[in-house]
């Protein structure tokens, strides 16, 4: 994995990273539930530097008709970057890489979403990333678990997702895009903080057993603060003006 | 019960023991577990949770109202606000001696047209066929269509119908709703149509506010002095 910059320090000898965090500190993330008024469900998320915008449709019928199930409904996912998203324009075409994550999200959202309540529908997820700052498939998932709630299609559970990974010989929760470039691994974790069931688990670099379950670990904890934060952007939305 | 009543999201622990669970809830071992954002509601034996969101999922008997998108030579296509479309069999309108040849569907409803129906069956493996053959049914001539959210309308009707009737009888007017979330609302004075309207919007934006009927009954009353 080497680094880009070879001079960044990535992890002082306080232990602070080069955003200043610590090592078991997400970024600033804020969530907001039904910002959309023509999608059936919608949420946004702001993850650090990362600003995602997620709308819902469905269940609704599916076209082309040959794709629909009789047994179960369908979950589809389409995970797209805006040309302005990075530093340089991203062509706006699909790419192998929004290819790759649409699967991967679409696959994390499956084990919670009852789709078999609904036979020969789809369910469509659309993801925008206005601003790409490493971590976005994590930051579009929570948003999508929070606009498909949003949008009344039933649950298991809340998917919430969180990275971590390691960086300078250090396990350290939500890896920006500087430690992703130059660090050493970086983990996707999506999480059902309920059910306690992992949906979706990457791991980009080398990592020994033993950190790799604290990767997990730490991962999984960042999961329950992003949890938190879906909880609150529900919450607001659904129960803001009335008392408990 | 301190707990009998809260606010649920999904994945939220509604209650753990031997209930039996209804509507928008999952059973986990032992725990009961909402798959919804709403309301929980645990009753003697069973649990359930009110959603506050979410499409029609049609139910039989239901009372709907629809709007014609196509119609072929033998039967209506009707959204129903819902994620299947709504099957109207020509024989429900013109009655047992129908003809594909002599009679033209578009006589009686065109695309377009609003109609008051009966989901007569619906299962999961077909789309929910409906009905036009009762009293009180059939094509809407006049009113106005206002749309709600479906998990709303047992809020809109209010508990045996006291919200429905006390807006009835703040207006004049004559409202019909749709368990689809489709409301039409009639009524021969204008003033009386728009208060009626905002007294229907203010319950699909407040549903879940406690005093909402003291609050619809003063809107209601204000407007009616100025």
């Amino acid at each position: 994995m080497g680094g880009r910059e070879a001079t960044m320090v990535l992890l002082d000898e306080n232990g602070i990273r080069c955003d200043g965090r610590k090592i078991d500190e997400t970024r600033k993330i804020m969530i907001k539930a039904g910002v959309l008024k023509n999608a059936d469900g919608s949420a946004y998320i702001e993850f650090g530097d990362n600003k995602i915008l997620v709308g819902i449709f469905g269940p609704r019928d599916v076209h082309p008709k040959h794709m629909s199930d009789t047994d179960t409904g369908i979950l589809r996912v389409r995970y797209h970057m805006e040309p302005f998203s990075v530093t340089e324009r991203k062509n706006p075409a699909p790419s192998r890489r929004e290819i790759e994550i649409s699967k991967v999200i679409k696959e994390a959202l499956e084990p919670a979403v009852m789709l078999e309540k609904f036979p020969r529908t789809a369910v469509d997820v659309f993801i925008e990333v206005l601003q790409a700052d490493g971590g976005t498939r994590c930051a579009a998932l929570s948003a999508a678990s929070v606009a498909l709630a949003d949008a009344g299609i039933p649950m298991r559970d809340m998917v919430a997702a969180c990275a971590s990974g390691k960086v300078a010989d250090t396990i350290v929760l939500d890896v920006n895009n500087e430690e992703d470039q130059a660090g050493q691994a970086d983990m996707p974790i999506g999480y059902m903080p309920n059910l306690k069931k992992i949906t979706l688990l990457q791991l980009d670099g080398i990592l020994t057993s033993d950190e790799f379950k604290k990767c997990v670990d730490v991962g999984i904890n960042g999961c329950k603060i992003v949890y938190e934060l879906q909880k609150k952007a529900l919450t607001d939305k659904y129960f803001g003006n009335g008392s408990n | 019960m301190e707990n009998k009543r809260k606010y649920v999201i999904p994945g939220d622990l509604v209650t753990t023991g031997p209930f039996r669970p209804e509507q928008n809830v999952i059973l986990e071992g032992k725990n009961i577990i909402s798959t919804s954002i709403g309301i929980s509601e645990i009753y003697d034996d069973s649990v359930r949770v009110i959603p506050l969101t979410g499409k029609y999922i049609p139910k039989i008997d239901d009372l709907v109202i629809g709007k014609v998108i196509s119609h072929s030579s033998l039967s209506w296509e009707l959204d129903i606000n819902s994620c299947y479309v709504g099957f109207l069999p020509a024989q429900d309108v013109f009655g047992r001696d129908f003809s594909a040849h002599a009679d033209e569907l578009s006589s009686k409803l065109k695309t377009g047209d609003l109609v008051a129906a009966r989901i007569a069956n619906f299962d999961r493996t077909r789309d929910p066929l409906i009905t036009i053959s009762d009293r009180d049914l059939g094509k809407i001539d006049s009113g106005a269509l206002i749309k709600i959210s479906p998990s709303k309308v047992p809020r809109l009707i209010g508990k045996r119908g006291s919200m429905i009737q006390m807006i009835e009888q703040g207006t004049d007017a004559a409202i019909t709703i749709g368990q689809n979330g489709w409301v039409v609302v009639s009524c021969e004075s204008p003033e009386g149509l728009l208060k009626a309207k905002k007294a229907i919007q203010m319950v699909n934006e407040k549903a879940h506010v406690a005093n909402l009927t003291d609050q619809v009954k003063d809107m209601l009353e204000s407007k009616g002095e100025s």
